[in-house]
C-alpha cells in the first residue's frame, strides 16, 4: 500500500470507523457542554479540526526528534500538553490579530480546547500505532472532521429535543449520553471495515 | 547512569518549556503588539493608548473609569458603552447581556472588546467627573454584628463632588482570597455636603473578596484606593410623597439622601420602611429618630421579619412586602427608591406596582 494511499485511509476511518467521539468516548466535556445549538458547535467543531490536526503533526515532530533519540518517550503526556497549551495560544493571538470575523466565530473557543482529551488522545494514539509524519496529519485532521461531525449531529438531535418532552430525570446530561450511546451503537455497524 | 536519565529527562523538559515560553514572548510582542492606537471619547477627547488590551482596562489606565461591579470577568454587565466605529462582530462573552434595544446602537461591554485599531466610543459626560481617589481608612465601626461602618478620608484628590445616593468602587488589594486586585461598588452614606470624607456601610458576606477584606484585614489608617462617584440613583426633583424601601447595607444611599434632604431643608412627605430579621440587624435607629426630628413629615419605619422573643418589639412585623402593602394606601403621587438585595427589590418592585406606583417612578440600586 502506498504512503499516500494509507494515510488517506487513515483519514477516512478516524473520520468514520474509528471516530474519536464516538468510538474512544474522548472529548465528551466540550460536546456535553457546546453541543446545544448547531451554531455554535460548528464553531467549536472548525476550532477542534485545527488545533488537533496541527498539534498532532507538532507532536509528532517533537516525540520523533526529541523524545525518542533522548529515550525520554516517558516524558510524552507532559510534552504534548505542553506543546498543545503553546500552540493554542499563538493560534488564538494570531485569529485575533488576522480576522475580527474569524476570532468571533472560533477565538473564544479555542481556551475551552486546551483542556480537551481529544487532543491529547489523537496525539497518543498516533504514537502508539507508529504513524508516519504524513499519517500522523491525516489522522489529526480526520479526528477533528470526525469529533466535529459527532458534535454537529448531536447539537442537531438536541435542537429537536428541546420539545420533546422528556422525563425529569434524564433531562441535560442525562439523555445527551443515552443519545450518544445510540449513536455509537449505529457507529459501530462501521467497525473493523478498515483497521488502523 | 539513573542519575544520567534523570537530568536528561529534566534539561529536555526545561528546554522545551523554555523555547515554547520564548515563542509567546517573541508572539506577545510581534503578534499581539498593535502598537499605539487612538481612542476618542465624545467626538471631542483623543487618548493616544497602547493596542491590544480590553477597552474597559485600557480607559482604566488613563484614568476613566466605566462602572464595572465584576472588575471585568463580563459577568454583572454593567461596562456598557456604544461604540461608533467599527470593532467587528459581537462575542458571544457579550451577546447575554446585550438587549434587542442596544445591538442596533453597538452597545458592547468594554470588558470583553479589545482596543486593536482606532475607535471611537460614546459614554456619559458625568464620567469624565469620576476619578482615582487615594484615602485613608479613619474609623471602622461595627453598626451591627455583620455590618460595619467604614469613614475614609481623601487624601489625593482631597474633595469628592458626589450626589447624595451614588456610589463609589472599592479597590481590593491582591490578598488570600484573592490572586488579582478587583473593584466592588458600594453606596456613599455620607452626605454630599462632607467632601473630604466617603462613609460606606459594608456587610459581610461569606467568602466575599470585598467584604472579607474589610471586616477582617482592613485597619484604622490603612491607605486604599477608590474611584467614583457613579450612578443614577439620587433624589428626582418633584413634590411627590417619598416612599424609600432598604434592608441591610441598602440603609447607606438612603441615609445619605436623608441627610441631605435635612441639609436642603427639603420637607416633602417621606416615609422610609426597613427591613430587618431582628432588633439586633437594625442600626442607626437613633439618627433616624434624630432626623423624624428634623425633617417634620419624615417618618422612619422599621419591619421585623423574625423578632427575636427578647426584642419585646411593638414596631411593625412581618415581611417587608407585606408591611410595605398595608401601610401603602394609593400609590398615586408617589416616588420609590428602593436599595437592596435582588430578591427583595423584585418583590418590593411588585407590590408597588400591584398599588398604581408607575414603574418609572420607581428608583433602584440592585447590588447582588
Amino acid at each position: 500500500m502506498s504512503e499516500a494511499w494509507l494515510a488517506f485511509s487513515i483519514f477516512f476511518a478516524a473520520i468514520f470507523t474509528n471516530n474519536i467521539l464516538l468510538t474512544n468516548y474522548l472529548g465528551m466535556c466540550s460536546f456535553l457542554a457546546v453541543s446545544r445549538e448547531v451554531k455554535t458547535s460548528i464553531g467549536l467543531g472548525f476550532a477542534v479540526i485545527m488545533v488537533m490536526a496541527a498539534t498532532s503533526a507538532l507532536n509528532w515532530l517533537v516525540y520523533t526528534y526529541v523524545l525518542v533519540p533522548l529515550n525520554l518517550v516517558y516524558l510524552r503526556y507532559i510534552a504534548f500538553i505542553l506543546v498543545i497549551a503553546a500552540f493554542v495560544q499563538l493560534a488564538e493571538m494570531v485569529i485575533e490579530r488576522l480576522s475580527d470575523v474569524l476570532y468571533a466565530a472560533l477565538g473564544i473557543f479555542l481556551p475551552l480546547i486546551t483542556v480537551n482529551c481529544a487532543i491529547l488522545g489523537a496525539s497518543l494514539f498516533m504514537v502508539i500505532r507508529e504513524y508516519s509524519f504524513f499519517s500522523a496529519f491525516a489522522y489529526g485532521l480526520g479526528s477533528g472532521i470526525g469529533w466535529t461531525l459527532a458534535i454537529i449531529a448531536m447539537a442537531g438531535i438536541r435542537q429537536k429535543m428541546a420539545r420533546a418532552r422528556i422525563p425529569r430525570g434524564l433531562e441535560g446530561a442525562g439523555i445527551a449520553l443515552i443519545i450518544t450511546g445510540f449513536m455509537a451503537i449505529a457507529f459501530m455497524g462501521l467497525a473493523g471495515m478498515i483497521r488502523i | 547512569m539513573p542519575l544520567q536519565t534523570f537530568f536528561i529527562g529534566i534539561a529536555a523538559f526545561c528546554g522545551l518549556a523554555t523555547f515554547l515560553a520564548v515563542l509567546m514572548v517573541i508572539a506577545d510582542n510581534t503578534i499581539a503588539n498593535y502598537g499605539e492606537v487612538k481612542v476618542t471619547i465624545n467626538e471631542s477627547t483623543d487618548y493616544r493608548v497602547p493596542g491590544g488590551r480590553p477597552l474597559l482596562a485600557t480607559l482604566a489606565e488613563q484614568k476613566l473609569f466605566i462602572p464595572s461591579a465584576c472588575g471585568g470577568r463580563g459577568s454583572c454587565g454593567l461596562c456598557k458603552v456604544k461604540v461608533e466605529s467599527d470593532i467587528g462582530e459581537y462575542l458571544a462573552t457579550e451577546l447575554p447581556w446585550i438587549t434587542a434595544e442596544e445591538k442596533p446602537e453597538n452597545i458592547r461591554l468594554s470588558c470583553q472588546v479589545k482596543v486593536k485599531k482606532d475607535l471611537a466610543i460614546r459614554i456619559p459626560e458625568e464620567l469624565f467627573n469620576v476619578k482615582e481617589y487615594r484615602a485613608t481608612v479613619a474609623s471602622l465601626r461595627d453598626l451591627t454584628h455583620d455590618i460595619k461602618e467604614v469613614t475614609l478620608k481623601l487624601v489625593d484628590p482631597p474633595e469628592i463632588n458626589a450626589r447624595a445616593g451614588q456610589f463609589i468602587q472599592f479597590q481590593v488589594p491582591e490578598y488570600e482570597l484573592s490572586s488579582e486586585s478587583v473593584y466592588r461598588a458600594y453606596s456613599l452614606s455620607s452626605p454630599p455636603q462632607r467632601r473630604d470624607i466617603v462613609e460606606l456601610e459594608i456587610r459581610l458576606v461569606p467568602n466575599g473578596i470585598c467584604t472579607t477584606y474589610v471586616h477582617q484585614h482592613l485597619k484604622e489608617g490603612e491607605e486604599v484606593t477608590i474611584n467614583g462617584p457613579y450612578g443614577e440613583f439620587y433624589l428626582r426633583d418633584s413634590e411627590r410623597e417619598i416612599v424609600f424601601i432598604a434592608g441591610g447595607s441598602g440603609m447607606a444611599p438612603i441615609k445619605a439622601i436623608l441627610l441631605d434632604m435635612a441639609e436642603k431643608q427639603i420637607s416633602r412627605r417621606a416615609r422610609y420602611f426597613f427591613g430587618a430579621r431582628s432588633k439586633r440587624d437594625l442600626f442607626l435607629v437613633e439618627e433616624m429618630q434624630e432626623l423624624e426630628g428634623k425633617l417634620p413629615n419624615f417618618r422612619y419605619i422599621p419591619a421585623l421579619s423574625a423578632p427575636a422573643a427578647e426584642d419585646n418589639w411593638k414596631g411593625e412585623s412581618g415581611l417587608i412586602t407585606d408591611v410595605l402593602d398595608r401601610n401603602l394606601e394609593s400609590g398615586d403621587n408617589v416616588e420609590a427608591y428602593l436599595c437592596g438585595s435582588p430578591g427583595m427589590i423584585d418583590a418590593c418592585v411588585r407590590v408597588l406596582t400591584a398599588n398604581g406606583v408607575p414603574e418609572e417612578l420607581i428608583f433602584y440600586d440592585k447590588f447582588g
